[in-house]
């Protein structure tokens, strides 16, 4: 709290986010300098920026109302093949991220097992979705599988990681009784890890099925199958009437999902 | 407890016969659905591809190693293109996602049956659609380059930033809003004395959490001509230049790793 220097007029500030002055001063100047840098390498065309306007103009107008009639072959299928994908990649995601995310907690694994395991996970959560899709297409092909493969990777980083940071949370009372009857190890992680995990397992499940069906959209791009090939073509054609229907599709289909997911993740929890 | 007399035996059961039936024909169908996925994925596979997958991988591999490291030094300037989109377009996110949070929060909003619903839905579109479509979208509307790559991380970061703060906003104490405006303050001084201070730090550690993101999302952006080192990779991708891909994995995971130890610096510091 500062007080002004006249007795009669008393001013008060708000203390400050970051106390040190030099460093606060050094931040402002260095985010100022960093702002006209960076601003000033971004070239803009203003010409081509202004005749897009005009296509930014249709494209808005194309979803009033978008066109389903058209390509409705195309979007149903690649609607279809995505929502094929995504509970193919899901299953398979936590039938491995289950074994990999037990390997993961310190509190049930031995070390050389879990560095092991916190190294599978690291790498997948590092590498993006899109950069392993372009590796599996490479390797596998064109088509769903290298998608499905991709997803699958991708859910193992997410789901293995936070069930690995979930059992180690676990109460170990629960375990230590069950470990103090004489149990196996495998007893012990059925009858006191598990049902200790087990909502939230199911909960983490449904949210990645929901990213697993948004990001499917994405590496349709690069040839992974999917919806997302049926996109990059419409906008490829310029059919952004088309290209609208497929985007109100999948908001569509991730707010359902999202909103089921809600209901039954209130309903085991 | 269900119990099952078998042979004058009790034998203690975890669940009633209807229940367990039902749980069993759950299993049946979900694996029945997992099945017949399976089936359309197979039927839509050229199954020689993949059977020499090994042998593509190791040949991929063969390909990818060594990198080529004298491609680096044309690397440099995509990659500042690339932490430039991730930076401007988080920057340009927070200026809009800020109004957003305010009026989707439930204990700020001007009007709870008006603009809470308009603000929701900007937020789920946004977070539903990919930065990489939104990039698609941008680039055949405004041309390719960094403005499109900016636009696109700030569209997607948008609903990121307004969802978790206005969630931050719902959760602050009353009681210092309720001291502030006993003192008779305006709305404005009511938010920026009783309500601001409290979520400040929430704010900034959802800013430089969703920057760490856009990072990684910005080293993409470039597969469809959003500008980046993604350009570089789509164009060594498309001579088969594998060695010059690997330089690039290389350079794009060290990028990520820093932006990760940032991040999590500046969290720490201020939570």
């Amino acid at each position: 709290m500062s007080t002004g220097a006249a007795a009669a007029v008393r001013r008060w500030s708000p203390p400050p986010l970051i106390r040190s002055p030099w460093l606060r001063r050094g931040l402002q100047l260095g985010a100022i300098a960093y702002l006209a840098l960076a601003l000033g390498s971004v070239e803009v065309n203003w010409a081509r920026l202004i005749d897009g306007l005009d296509r930014g103009w249709q494209f808005l107008r194309a979803f009033a109302p978008p066109d389903f009639v058209s390509r409705r072959g195309e979007i149903a299928e690649g609607l279809a093949e995505s929502l094929v994908m995504t509970v193919t990649s899901t299953v398979i995601g936590i039938a491995i991220s289950v074994p990999i995310g037990l390997g993961a907690a310190r509190n049930v694994a031995p070390l050389p097992v879990y560095l092991v395991c916190r190294g599978i996970v690291a790498a997948s959560r590092t590498l993006q979705e899109v950069i392993v899709a372009i590796l599996f297409v490479a390797m596998v092909g064109f088509g769903p599988l290298a998608g499905m493969l991709t997803l699958s990777f991708a859910t193992i980083g997410f789901l293995a990681k936070l069930l690995a940071e979930d059992i180690e949370d676990t109460d170990p009372a629960q375990l230590e009784a069950v470990r103090a009857t004489g149990a196996s190890w495998a007893q012990i992680v059925n009858y006191a890890v598990q049902p200790q995990v087990m909502p939230r397992l199911i909960g983490l499940s449904l949210y990645r099925f929901d990213i697993n069906f948004r990001e499917s959209a994405v590496i349709g791009i690069v040839g992974a199958g999917g919806i997302g090939a049926t996109l990059n073509t419409a906008f490829d054609r310029y059919e952004y009437d088309t290209a609208a229907a497929i985007l109100v599709s999948i908001i569509a289909i991730v707010m359902v999902a999202e909103y089921l997911s809600g209901v039954i993740r209130r309903r085991v929890q | 407890m269900p119990v099952q007399v078998a042979a004058g035996v009790k034998r203690w059961q975890r669940r009633e016969r209807g229940r367990q039936l039902a749980i069993w024909l759950g299993w049946l169908a979900g694996t029945a659905v997992f099945v017949a996925c399976w089936q359309v994925i197979a039927e839509s596979t050229i199954w020689t591809f993949v059977w020499d997958a090994p042998q593509q991988g190791a040949d991929l591999l063969g390909r990818m190693v060594p990198p080529r490291w004298a491609y680096l030094p044309r690397l440099w300037r995509p990659l500042w293109d690339t932490i430039n989109i991730a930076t401007l377009g988080t920057v340009l996110a927070l200026g809009l996602a800020i109004p957003v949070a305010f009026l989707a929060a439930r204990n700020t909003t001007p009007s709870v049956t008006l603009m809470r619903p308009l603000a929701l839905f900007v937020i789920v579109s946004s977070r539903s659609i990919n930065s990489l479509i939104w990039a698609l979208l941008l680039v055949s509307i405004i041309g390719p380059g960094l403005l499109a790559g900016i636009v696109a991380i700030a569209l997607r970061s948008i609903g990121f930033i307004a969802k978790l703060l206005y969630e931050a906003i719902e959760e602050i104490d009353r009681a210092p809003v309720e001291a502030v405006t006993a003192t008779g303050a305006s709305r404005a001084q009511v938010v920026a004395y009783g309500i601001v201070p409290q979520v400040m730090p929430a704010f900034v550690g959802i800013s430089v959490f969703r920057w760490d993101i856009n990072i990684r999302e910005s080293t993409v952006l470039g597969l469809v001509g959003a500008g980046g080192i993604g350009l570089q990779l789509q164009a060594s991708v498309n001579v088969l230049a594998w060695n010059q891909v690997t330089t690039i994995f290389i350079l794009i995971f060290a990028t990520v790793l820093a932006s990760e130890w940032v991040s999590a610096r500046v969290r720490h510091a201020v939570i």
